[in-house]
């Protein structure tokens, strides 16, 4: 299909350039305020599950837990026979809390009671983010370097740029919505910033190609160029984030309800990754190039 | 129409599927699932040194994540998967435990090793771990038999001459925890600080106990820092299905490129189907396991493979449309695209390779995983499905423009 209604990207750069501001504000805002939703991989705490041997209330689980000096931040009862309780503190108890919490326990319900005690340290969660975030700087300057070799640096920066915005939208997206942050969700956002800097490539593969042959010499020219670019590889760019949206919708609708958070972070990355390259990496490297062509007189054309 | 090429065709897409739909049985049956597939628990220790001062080195923390494994293996559970991790980590995976608390609490306990004395049970406890050198134990051949016996040295070798004395011609039982390894006699008294087991042991057998001992002497304390547990049932059901919703993902993808692109769409499913098994093949025979992310970043590789086959055809229809030829637009476009997808793809692995070097435990896999689909997509979307489509377009049997998605009315005359 051949678009011939062009619609002119780079004139109403404006607008998109506001959109991703927007929501970048949004995000820092929610995340200053309300945080990241931490799943369990990043919150330390003690879990216990307790089998009481018969059944059993919320209210006095409570009970028990208040006497013996303690107060679980979640506390359930479940079960065959509601004899199991299960409660989770937000700081990690140690052996000694342990063992007053079994005596508690014994001391209400008898012999029958056995507990299993999971402690999470969020060392580990908090390493591999961080881990992830260094890597993920580091890939940034390995991107800068390749593509400032093959292209040019300003290609460089505006693909680090829409990168970063995706990685970016995707996380604030997760905490506006207050959806869990788990480990998986590190891989999903690596992933899409593979996918976001492959997309954004091959835009500007035709933009270095349709430069070759290209006279410049007023913004106009280069803005006509971009456009041209954009509109050249469209098609591609909508039908890889198509075929790649149905795989993670499926996941999404039909997958196990473990990667259904994954599921659809991918889902925002794509959309965002597909938009940013689209709407934001061209118009950065046109500002950037606009610089180059020396005539002053050559004013940047402001949308009316 | 050339039924010479047409045939060559034919034949290679047979052949190929031939292969893919005789492997693919065993292939599927020998992926190594991850726990969040099949059941089972995982947990990641800190290991740190028993006494203060010492250091975990990563000799030290190997032969204990061996020691683990080994003691997983003894207590019945089928492939331990035991690894380290950076400086001072082990992770353990473990798939069809029945009792978690009991083999929690077998993994974590230093092994003791013991020498004890008073047959037939042994009650009598001579020498502990911290008596022996560590890694002090090694095999050796007995002068004259020929036969291996396994050496041993004490830190203190005035106490083992005592007990030795004290022991001459009597069984020296040695004990890993509360299992009897061997109750070899002592023949005299021992000066030197060295001991030394002898029986009518293979080597093999003498390699084993020489390991344990090395293995019972280690001086590292593992901490619990991480667990999670995932029932059997609901591992089967999760793997259940994300297998539909790849099936259905993948039957989606594969009729959105038949309909939208015709010939190059037919040839792009075919290497698709090529992609996915070598992806496949090469993760089994490379003994990855596969997870549920992992499982999610196949279908995704899968939307990158697709990526590649939409430029080439896109770029050849922008050549059609151009006046050219089929023929030599299917040259100029998978020319022209060959760059696009190699600049694409080297940015990509680029940052595969860094995370790859950074990263540890999950993000490796995720890299090693992205970097292989990036080798393997260029083996199969760029080469064979250019050189599959080479063959129908010289076989003149797919002449109209509408077979590759043009349209008469767009193509411009030269």
């Amino acid at each position: 299909m051949r678009y011939n209604f062009k619609f002119d990207i780079v004139r109403h750069r404006r607008k998109f350039f506001a959109v991703s501001i927007a929501i970048t504000l949004i995000g820092i805002v929610m995340l200053a305020i309300f945080n990241l939703n931490y799943g369990v991989d990043f919150r330390a705490g003690t879990n216990f599950d307790i089998t009481v041997g018969q059944a059993t209330d919320q209210a006095k689980a409570a009970d028990i837990f208040k006497n013996a000096g303690y107060d679980p931040s979640t506390l359930t009862v479940g079960g065959t026979n509601n004899d199991r309780v299960t409660a989770r503190f937000d700081k990690v108890l140690g052996q000694a809390d342990e063992t007053k919490v079994q005596a508690a326990f014994k001391a209400v319900y008898g012999d029958k009671v056995s507990m299993e005690v999971n402690t999470v340290d969020t060392e580990i969660a908090r390493d591999l983010a961080v881990k992830a975030i260094y890597a993920v700087l580091a890939s940034t300057i390995g991107i800068v370097i390749y593509v400032s070799i093959r292209f040019e640096w300003r290609f460089a920066i505006a693909a680090i740029i829409s990168l970063l915005h995706d990685a970016f939208i995707v996380v604030s997206l997760f905490s506006i919505f207050r959806l869990e942050v788990d480990l998986p969700f590190i891989a999903a956002i690596l992933t899409i910033i593979g996918y976001s800097i492959n997309d954004t490539i091959v835009i500007f593969d035709r933009v270095r190609e349709n430069l070759r042959f290209a006279k410049l010499k007023t913004f106009d020219d280069l803005a006509e160029l971009v456009n041209r670019s954009i509109w050249q590889t469209m098609t591609r760019s909508i039908n890889t984030v198509i075929t790649v949206l149905i795989a993670a919708l499926c996941l999404f609708i039909f997958g196990s309800p473990a990667i259904r958070l994954f599921s659809l972070a991918m889902i925002f990355g794509l959309v965002s990754g597909t938009y940013s390259s689209v709407f934001i990496a061209s118009p950065i490297w046109l500002l950037l190039k606009n610089r180059t062509l020396g005539s002053k007189a050559a004013k940047p054309a402001v949308e009316k | 129409m050339n039924g010479k090429r047409f045939t060559a065709f034919l034949l290679v897409v047979v052949i190929t599927f031939g292969i893919i739909g005789a492997t693919t049985p065993w292939l599927l049956k020998n992926v190594r699932l991850g726990l969040d597939l099949r059941g089972g628990f995982e947990i990641l220790y800190v290991a740190e040194p028993l006494e203060a001062g010492q250091a975990v080195t990563p000799d030290v923390l190997k032969r204990t994540a061996e020691s683990v494994a080994q003691r997983a293996n003894a207590s019945g559970v089928a492939e331990p998967d035991v690894t380290t991790e950076g400086k001072n980590r082990i992770r353990v995976r473990l798939a069809g435990v029945a009792n978690q608390e009991e083999l929690r609490k077998i993994l974590q306990e230093p092994a003791q090793l013991t020498f004890r004395s008073g047959p037939p049970d042994f009650k009598t406890i001579e020498m502990r771990g911290s008596d022996f050198v560590e890694h002090g134990a090694t095999v050796g051949f007995e002068q004259g038999t020929n036969r291996p016996m396994v050496q041993i040295k004490v830190k203190d070798p005035a106490k083992f001459q005592a007990i030795t004395k004290r022991l001459t011609n009597q069984p020296l039982a040695i004990y890993l925890n509360d299992e009897l390894l061997s109750a070899p006699n002592v023949s005299g008294e021992i000066s030197g600080g060295t001991a030394v087991i002898t029986g009518n042991y293979t080597l093999a057998e003498a390699n084993k106990i020489r390991d344990t001992i090395n293995l019972g002497a280690l001086p590292l304390k593992l901490t619990e820092k991480y667990t999670q547990s995932v029932g059997a049932s609901l591992g089967q059901q999760s793997l259940k299905e994300t297998g539909i919703a790849s099936a259905i993902a993948s039957v989606l993808i594969l009729l959105f490129m038949l309909i939208w692109y015709r010939v190059p769409g037919i040839v792009a499913s075919i290497a698709l189907i090529s992609f996915t098994w070598l992806l496949l093949a090469v993760s089994v025979l490379m003994h990855a396991t596969l997870t549920l992310p992992g499982i999610a970043a196949f279908v995704l590789s899968v939307g990158i493979a697709v990526d590649s086959n939409i430029i080439m055809a896109e770029r050849i229809k922008d050549e059609m449309r151009s006046g050219k030829s089929i023929l030599s637009s299917l040259k100029s476009g998978s020319k022209h695209s060959f760059r696009t997808i190699i600049d694409a793809h080297v940015t990509t692995a680029l940052a595969g390779i860094v995370l790859y070097i950074i990263g540890t435990g999950s993000i490796k896999g995720f890299a090693l995983t992205l970097l292989l689909s990036i080798v393997l997509n260029i083996l199969t979307n760029v080469f064979f499905s250019r050189w599959l489509l080479h063959m129908i377009v010289r076989s003149n049997l797919a002449q109209k423009p509408g077979y590759y998605g043009v349209k008469e009315s767009e193509i411009h005359a030269l």
